[in-house]
């Protein structure tokens, strides 16, 4: 017990649990726009058992599931706060007078390594926002529903439809994902450091993996509100359904 | 041998506890001067105008000593790599540009005055390392005890650390992560070193949290202000062997 405090308790324990929970996050994520891409089909049938899907599927699962995905978020929000807020104030608390200058080469000290809070801290506010919206307000579960194979589900489609038939709320999601794609940017490489997975010849190819990863993931999410704004089903599959 | 025309807005602090504040000078000075004899060359004309000179740390004067350091137009050692500040010389900076130059700064190097910081933090984080266990009797034959190239290169490397403190400043959360790590990986990858690796492993990094110095964020800025190139690659080796030790796979 007293190891593992003290695992926990060091400054390097710490980033061991940041980049676990950013890892966990980052499979969330995948599984979360592999289902959201079922979009693309412009069925509503598709989407909508796919969401009624993952209950049934994951059965008594689906709420220790749904907390453990809040405990990821919620300790790595934590934690972020932490080490950027507490700690790094506080080893520094008399500030460079002029700003510092990057010397390149080696160095990751740029937009994507020094604004992690940034970047993260929106992506906090949008998951609660976006939480709420799909999942806690009243509103979506009594207003958005349809029948499906002879039974009652959400209506997430038509709710995609209407939200993002906003520019506004489009190119706010769409925002938001530049800034996920930020974050992974240095996110995924940082991890694998932050465990000690790293070795120098290594180095260069993780670092480009981790933008090839943010690209994606980003790209995979972005897409969708793009799409149902522009309703590029209905032109792309005219008259196949 | 042109002569060169700079501004200088230098750091002055009477003391440890005392208001600091930027002072400006103007000098001329040959450029193949070295940023250090340019301070000396101005602590001349302060002091013949019977002004404080300026403090700041130096010994070797030739990049192996780890005893200078100040930050540099925004950047630990200045603007060149691979550079300690006594070995960065005039002629990087252009004639007639504005220079800036303040200590290093973190809370576990309180200033002392001016340019110089106190870095004893960085010899307690190094007692705690402690003893390398080394047998009695004659001395052994060099090549009794095989290392491979490739590892002794590695060891080498991290080994080259001066201990100037230029990665604490570096960072943007003032960790010292690369000068411990460089210290790890040094003796963790010897077979010397290796019977005491897990201890000196946990009581180091306690010892880095215990000063004061900040969490790493993985930026890299340390390797690219380390006047000795050490690579971050240091840092994990440290942070892999901070779990190994504390899973009891080392001892
Ligand atoms: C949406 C999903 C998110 C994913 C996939 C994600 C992923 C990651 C990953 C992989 C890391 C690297 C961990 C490391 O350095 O060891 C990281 C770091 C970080 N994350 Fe997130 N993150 C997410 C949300 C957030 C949120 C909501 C915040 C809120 C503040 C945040 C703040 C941070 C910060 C500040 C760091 C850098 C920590 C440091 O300074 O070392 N992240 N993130
Ligand atoms: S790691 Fe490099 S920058 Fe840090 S103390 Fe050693 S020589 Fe100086
Ligand atoms: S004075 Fe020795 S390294 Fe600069």
């Amino acid at each position: 017990m007293s190891a593992l405090k003290k695992i926990l308790f060091s400054s390097i324990g710490k980033k061991y649990i940041m980049a676990i929970s950013g890892f966990g996050l980052i499979g969330f994520l995948v599984t979360h726009v592999a289902g959201n891409l079922t979009l693309l089909s412009g069925n509503p049938d598709h989407i909508n058992a796919y969401a009624a899907g993952l209950k049934t599927t994951l059965g008594p699962l689906f709420y220790p599931a749904e907390f453990a995905l809040v405990g990821l978020f919620l300790l790595h929000i934590f934690l972020a706060i932490y080490i950027n807020v507490v700690e790094k104030k506080a080893a520094r608390p008399d500030r460079y007078r002029k700003p510092q200058k990057g010397k390149g080469g080696p160095s990751k000290f740029g937009i994507a390594g020094s604004n992690m809070i940034i970047t993260g801290g929106l992506l906090g506010f949008f998951v609660v926002l976006h939480v709420w919206q799909i999942r806690l307000s009243s509103e979506f579960g009594s207003k958005y529903t349809t029948m499906l194979n002879g039974k009652e589900v959400a209506d997430i489609y038509r709710y995609c439809v209407e939200l993002f038939a906003s520019p506004l709320t489009t190119a706010f999601y769409v925002g938001v994902m530049v800034f996920l794609g930020i974050h992974l940017r240095h996110g995924f490489w940082s991890a694998i450091q932050s465990l000690g997975a790293m070795k120098p010849e290594w180095s260069k190819a993780i670092y480009g993996l981790g933008l090839v990863i943010a690209i994606v993931l980003a790209t995979a999410f972005l897409i969708l509100p793009i799409y149902m704004h522009f309703d590029l089903a209905s032109k792309l599959f005219a008259g196949s359904h | 041998m042109a002569n060169k025309n700079f501004k200088l807005e230098v750091w002055r602090q009477d003391g440890p506890n005392a208001q600091g504040n930027f002072e400006s000078f103007d000098i001329e000075i040959n450029e193949h001067a070295s940023f250090l004899e340019m301070l000396d060359h101005l602590n001349e004309q302060i002091m013949n105008e019977g002004g404080r000179p300026i403090e700041f740390d130096s010994d070797c004067r030739e990049g192996i000593c780890g005893s200078c350091g100040c930050v540099v137009n925004g950047a630990a050692h200045g603007p060149e790599r691979e550079t300690a500040v006594c070995q960065l010389h005039m002629r990087t900076f252009q004639n007639g540009e504005t220079i800036t130059i303040e200590p290093f700064r973190a809370k576990a190097f309180p200033i002392v005055r001016d340019l110089v910081v106190d870095r004893e933090a960085f010899d307690r984080i190094q007692e705690k390392g402690g003893y390398v266990s080394v047998n009695t009797g004659p001395k052994p034959d060099a090549n009794s005890i095989k290392i491979g190239k490739e590892r002794s290169d590695e060891a080498f490397d991290a080994a080259t650390c001066i201990g100037c403190g230029a990665c604490v400043a570096a960072c943007p959360n003032a960790s010292a992560s690369l000068f411990v790590g460089a210290r790890l990986k040094h003796f963790g990858l010897m077979p010397q070193g290796a019977p005491e690796r897990g201890r000196r492993t946990l009581r180091m990094v306690h010892q880095m949290d215990d000063e004061g110095f900040g969490p790493c964020s993985n930026i890299g800025e340390c390797e690219a202000a380390c006047p000795k190139g050490i690579s971050i690659s240091a840092i994990a080796h440290m942070k892999r062997d901070f779990l190994f030790a504390n899973l009891g796979f080392h001892k």
